[in-house]
């Protein structure tokens, strides 16, 4: 039997197991609507901002694993998509983006709602398709969905012209693929693998680097094991929070601009450095030239490019994370009878020593609100709910970074590699839809939460009890913090004190809100934002001038940081 | 440093914007490009030279690799291998400077491919240092219009 386009889509995300789709109608996608409008399977979640369903897909997909999908209308509908598509470029998220297009026989006349999607998002996807036959259609589906989750994941968009919705073909899914030109390296390098477990087992102060490939392939556990065997300190990126359990004695937190102390001093120090799906991002690694200048550097990724990108690697091993450690691990049974604990004891105490030296720290005595404070109590209350915590970009994201302790993968969700402020509130919806037991909290800061505020018509129009935490300081605070320090206290258009009440803002969508402005009320404040049962939103009003450190200024030396 | 690469893409919509766009997102330079469909159906082969530190043509062979829609690269370095262009050289010619040009052309083996009273369109193959060559010698002669090629390149097969 025929079917026609529409009814073909919708067989065939059923197929890949889809049950959401974030998205807004429009002209060129109305047949899909329709189509979404008259069968049960599909939840088609109604956003307010095209830019906010692809971050919802993102948050999705970062919280649940699975591809997170988004269907928009063509145009504008198209183009408020290329933010949200940049933002899973970067940090290697599954998202599929199905966007509507004028009629073919219209494409390239400038018709109403026409715009070159596929030329745009290019740079920006990792593939693209225009659909230009319905016979094609459950073929592209499945690359799509095929290229987006398997080897290094990365979003896919498919741009389906308004007269292939309609047209008819025999519809039959695909059950496997095969594509030439594209085969991720799985399975690491057997003679390679031998060469990293004896660089590791020979090395006095080994250190893993820990990123957000980590969490994608889900090599966590194996991450633990190396570490506890072999008794190796561990620090992640911001990507690799929750990879690694951040309250265990090898964990050094979060390294780079905004690390800990003992995570920088331990990378400038260290003689092997392994890094385990991260990228060398210069946000970790401050001056190029001078970072871990006395390590010979391991790195696993699956992506080859990269490799040896910005940093000379001396034992490349191209591979999924979780697979090479895999292998890896039971070559170390042959060093069994090493005591680990008394060969790292040198390096361990090191680590110690800086650990004492320095430590995260903030103004306990003082009656106005810390946003270390906020994080950290939140942190307390929600330890057994074990919820998942998205952010926005600047401060607060920092401060969640330093302050909150993760303990497993998927529980942060934050945009690492673009920092797209408006992110924080979309993901951390579109997350809760992925993951229906868990607590979503949202930690942004007045500026980002401005950028996507009005989807708080949808966790009202769909009942989600999202719960937002707005870090309050009337400043775009990240770059008033650099102006202050770098830029001779010229601050310069970021102070944003003309803000909503967010209080009444909240509540005009029925949510119920509340502001405080002292120290003492945080406490009370937070136990009735995590026991109550609807969406919550906290302005909480913070210290104006308050700073993240320590600072790595960028491009300097890891070891030169501002400590206060 | 120069380098030649010589890519088997899938031939469809999209292909030549990516590689473009490969390049051109990272700040590196195409030099010449030629594009044309092989002998497989479906393929193309595009050969690209690019100029850069060993780091940037390293990267660059594994982004190209990394394109879906790329099936295979070959990069021309250490192997001996096989280049050629094209040109197309229209010369103004008159009574005096025929017999010279057609001389030259003779040496570097080029044909003539289309005569008029006052010029000749000339055919001429082989390395980018030969072209250069007959470039600068018909220079002064009187060029009016040049047509290169991109390079193309193939790796020797092994003698016996």
């Amino acid at each position: 039997m025929k079917l026609k386009g529409a009814e073909i889509f919708i067989e065939s995300l059923k197929k890949e197991g889809v049950k959401h789709l974030f998205g807004i109608p429009g002209g060129a996608i109305i047949d899909l609507h329709d189509a979404l409008y008259q069968q049960n399977d599909i939840e088609f979640i109604l956003t307010r901002h095209e830019q906010a369903a692809v971050h919802m897909a993102d948050g999705y997909a970062r919280a649940t694993g699975k591809p997170g999908v988004a269907l928009v209308t063509s145009g504008p509908g198209a183009t408020n998509t290329l933010t949200g598509l940049a933002t899973a470029y970067m940090d290697s998220i599954p998202v599929i983006v199905f966007t509507g297009q004028v009629p073919t026989a219209l494409i390239g006349n400038d018709a109403f709602q026409e715009a070159d999607i596929v030329g745009m998002s290019r740079p920006c996807t990792k593939y693209n398709f225009l659909v230009k036959d319905v016979k094609d259609l459950a073929y592209i589906i499945k690359k799509a969905f095929y290229i987006a989750t398997t080897g290094r994941p990365g979003p896919v968009l498919i741009d389906f012209p308004k007269d292939v919705q309609v047209a008819k073909a025999e519809f039959k899914y695909p059950e496997s693929i095969h594509i030439r030109g594209y085969n991720p390296t799985y399975h690491g390098n057997p003679r390679q693998i031998k060469k990293v477990a004896k660089a590791i087992a020979s090395a006095k102060k080994p250190l893993l680097y820990v990123g957000g490939g980590a969490i994608i392939s889900g090599a966590h556990e194996e991450i633990y094991k190396l570490a506890k065997k072999l008794q190796i300190p561990v620090f992640t990126t911001l990507m690799g929070i929750g990879a690694f359990p951040e309250d265990d004695e090898l964990s050094l937190g979060m390294a780079g601009m905004h690390g800990t102390y003992r995570a920088n001093m331990a990378i400038q120090y260290c003689d092997l450095l392994i890094s385990i799906g991260a990228r060398f991002d210069d946000r970790v690694t401050g001056k190029v030239s001078e970072f871990a200048p006395y390590a010979k550097v391991v790195h696993i990724d699956i992506d080859p490019t990269s490799i040896s990108k910005n940093i000379k690697v001396d034992y490349p091993l191209v591979g999924d994370a979780k697979l090479v450690l895999k292998d890896m691990l039971p070559l170390f049974d042959e060093y069994s009878s090493v005591n680990w604990k008394e060969v790292r004891k040198p390096w361990l105490d090191q680590i110690n020593k800086w650990k004492n030296e320095y430590k995260l720290a903030y103004d306990v005595e003082t009656d106005e609100i810390k946003p270390q404070y906020v994080i950290e109590k939140l942190g307390e209350l929600t330890k057994e709910e074990d919820p998942i915590i998205s952010t926005e970009v600047g401060q607060h994201q920092m401060w969640v970074a330093q302050f909150y302790t993760f303990r497993k993968p998927r529980r942060l969700l934050t945009s690492g590699g673009l920092g797209t402020m408006g992110y924080g509130f979309p993901a951390g919806i579109g997350a809760k839809f992925g993951v229906e037991d868990k607590q979503v909290y949202v930690i942004a800061g007045d500026g980002s939460f401005q950028m996507n505020e009005q989807e708080l018509a949808t966790i009202v129009a769909y009942n989600k009890p999202v719960k937002v935490i707005i870090l309050n300081n009337g400043y775009l605070g990240m770059v008033r913090q650099w102006q202050q320090l770098f830029y001779g206290r010229r601050y310069a258009f970021t102070n944003i004190e003309v803000q909503p009440d967010f209080v009444k803002l909240a509540e005009s969508y029925g949510i119920k809100a509340r502001r405080i402005r002292k120290k003492e009320e945080v406490e009370d404040a937070l136990k009735e934002l995590v026991a109550y049962k609807g969406p919550y939103l906290l302005d909480a009003v913070i210290s104006r001038e308050e700073n993240v450190y320590p600072m790595v200024p960028a491009g300097a030396r890891l070891n030169d940081m501002l400590l206060t | 440093m120069k380098r030649i690469y010589s890519v088997i893409v899938e031939n469809q919509s999209g292909v030549l914007s990516r590689i473009a766009n490969l390049f051109s997102a990272r700040g590196y330079n195409i030099e010449s490009l030629s594009v044309a469909p092989i002998n497989e159906e479906g393929l193309s082969r595009m050969t690209i030279v690019t100029e850069g530190n060993e780091q940037v043509l390293e990267q660059i062979g594994k982004q190209l690799n990394k394109l879906i829609d790329v099936i295979k690269v070959i990069q021309f370095g250490e192997e001996p291998f096989v280049e050629r262009e094209m040109a197309l050289i229209k010369m103004h010619t008159d009574m005096n400077s025929r017999a010279e040009v057609l001389r030259i052309v003779d040496i570097f083996r080029g044909k003539v491919v289309d005569v008029s009273h006052d010029s000749y369109t000339i055919e001429v193959t082989g390395d980018s240092t030969k072209i250069d060559a007959i470039l600068s010698l018909l220079e002064p002669l009187g060029i009016k219009e040049l047509a290169r090629t991109g390079k193309v390149a193939m790796i020797r097969e092994k003698k016996r």
